[in-house]
């Protein structure tokens, strides 16, 4: 079952990207009136209120608000590592009861395994879905490659930089083939030359796999550049205020004047739901 | 005080440092062993009680000519190794186990607290009377010695798992013992690490303390006949031996296995 996809085609198509018509490799997703409210010592916390959202397969999906705003619990909640308080996740169909392999967290610290290599790291997924060790290298081999790891399958964690910790995860992440990628700023640490090189080679994996992606972030041109649709949240209590559908052709330019006039509208529905105060803080965050 | 300076004199002073570190430290050794050597050559003790460094010195070269300081060197690290191997995996269990099931934790977790505070010696009156004056004895009390401390310091490191890492393999299909010993074993090494060097280092002073009453011929049974043979040089000899093995296995096993993973974690920078 793994691997069915014509993952030779990420390379190819770096800078030709917008074929809809390829096979989604992605599932739907339903988050049905998921709410979070956590439980503490120091009293309770409500950081998501219910929130609805269908999903369509292979669709590219940024959730956009400021920090502490609850996408990341939204995005935990998802991935099966939290419980939502009221409401549930369907993805395919299928109800999301705990951690499953069909729907991959990314973290903004690529959380690799500082024990493993590059390579074994990539292989980590595959190893607990019992992959037989040969065929467990040449996949990793592969998605090495898809990222532009090729000659540092045997380095460590502490001799790569940022950028390459995110490559080497999103390798392991896509390495167990999953049909639903939850990344959460993933890119959030990295310095801007880097970024918009990962979202080139993102957003051509993305159209390679048409896997569905759920991509948070606090960065509106991030968020616009990469996603289909972006959905704005609010502050904490997090609830989703606006739904863009952003139906740019990719490669998407930064300057394109459709583009700059989303970035407008979507920063000036966020400064109009925080507070004077908070308003710089919102601007300095979202460049 | 120069603020400016160029990193290339920084490194020198670096090394100028060290380098002054380690003139000090042999002269500080050498006239050690002068005054030992004075005072010894007063006579105010006799030589048998009081050697000079130069009797303690011929009388290491000597135990090694005969073959003797080598073979009970060789069946102390034997005893050593097996002790201290049975610790490492029943402690690596145990804290395991006590780090992931909070039953476990209160109930063994506590009396294993509490073992930890009786010094393993104690246990050799007892090893005595089940086992006999045989090697399962001093290994048993070399077990009682090492195994708290490694068990406390894997279940410390567990506790102490960062939970991105969990997050991280559960996610990627990890579960159950394929958890444990692929994540959170390897997530709490550094942490893990103290315990074994603590449980090394008291495996050594039980060895030392139980050989005292043995009468194969160890290292701490050559302690036992310098004594009986009014030979405090050899005793001294052999307690030189003694500190020698104990700074090499710190240094040789431990410090560059610490180094390493200290380096791997992202625990210093490189």
């Amino acid at each position: 079952m793994f691997h069915q996809l014509a993952l030779g085609g990420a390379q190819q198509t770096e800078r030709t990207v917008g074929n809809d018509q390829l096979k989604p490799g992605g599932i739907p997703l339903k988050i049905e009136g998921v709410s979070k409210t956590f439980t503490g010592r120091a009293g309770t916390v409500e950081a998501l209120r219910p929130v609805d959202v269908d999903v369509e397969a292979g669709q590219f999906i940024c959730l956009l608000g400021p920090s502490g705003c609850g996408k990341s619990t939204l995005l935990s909640i998802i991935a099966g590592l939290e419980i939502p308080t009221s409401g549930a996740v369907w993805a395919g169909g299928r109800k999301v009861r705990g951690p499953g392999t069909d729907r991959v967290l990314l973290f903004q610290e690529a959380a690799l395994f500082p024990w493993l290599d590059v390579q074994r790291n990539v292989e980590f997924g595959l190893r607990q879905a019992g992959m037989s060790a040969k065929e467990r290298s040449a996949t990793a081999q592969r998605y090495i490659e898809l990222v532009h790891l090729k000659g540092f399958e045997r380095s460590y964690v502490h001799q790569l930089s940022g950028g390459m910790r995110q490559r080497a995860a999103i390798a392991r992440a896509l390495a167990i083939d999953p049909a639903i990628l939850l990344m959460d700023e993933p890119f959030g640490a990295l310095d801007a030359l880097t970024r918009d090189r990962l979202h080139a080679e993102l957003e051509s994996i993305w159209a390679a796999t048409r896997k569905t992606v759920l991509f948070v972030t606090h960065n509106v041109r991030e968020a616009v550049a990469l996603g289909n649709r972006v959905l704005v949240f609010s502050p904490r209590p997090g609830r989703i205020l606006r739904d863009f559908q952003i139906d740019l052709p990719r490669p998407r330019s930064l300057e394109d004047h459709t583009l700059v006039d989303y970035t407008a509208e979507i920063m000036s529905v966020l400064q109009a739901t925080m507070g004077a105060q908070e308003q710089g803080d919102a601007n300095g965050k979202s460049d | 005080m120069a603020k400016a300076i160029s990193t290339t004199t920084n490194r020198r002073s670096v090394s100028n440092i060290t380098q002054s570190k380690w003139i000090r430290r042999i002269v500080f050794y050498a006239l050690l062993l002068v005054l030992w050597q004075v005072i010894a050559n007063t006579g105010v003790w006799p030589d048998y009680l009081f050697p000079g460094p130069l009797a303690v010195l011929n009388a290491l070269v000597g135990g090694f000519q005969k073959g003797q300081f080598l073979q009970a060197s060789l069946l102390s690290l034997q005893r050593l190794a097996i002790g201290y191997g049975i610790s490492l995996v029943i402690g690596v269990t145990l804290g395991l186990l006590i780090g992931r099931v909070r039953l476990l934790e209160d109930t063994l977790g506590s009396l294993i607290l509490g073992l930890q505070a009786l010094p393993s010696v104690c246990w050799l009156p007892l090893a005595i009377l089940w086992l006999g004056l045989t090697d399962q004895a001093v290994i048993f009390v070399v077990v009682m010695g090492a195994l708290f401390s490694i068990t406390l310091g894997v279940d410390a490191g567990v506790k102490n798992t960062p939970p991105i890492y969990l997050k991280a393999a559960r996610n990627l299909g990890a579960r159950g013992l394929a958890l444990s010993a692929q994540v959170i074993l390897p997530a709490a090494l550094p942490a893990i690490l103290n315990g074994l060097k603590q449980g090394w280092t008291f495996a050594w002073r039980s060895l030392m303390a139980g050989e005292l009453l043995f009468y194969s011929l160890s290292l701490g049974n050559l302690l036992q006949t310098g004594r009986d043979l009014n030979d405090a040089s050899q005793i001294m000899a052999v307690m030189v031996l003694i500190i020698t093995i104990g700074v090499a296995i710190d240094g040789l096993i431990f410090a560059p296995f610490e180094r390493r993973v200290r380096e791997r974690w992202g625990l210093v920078s490189s």
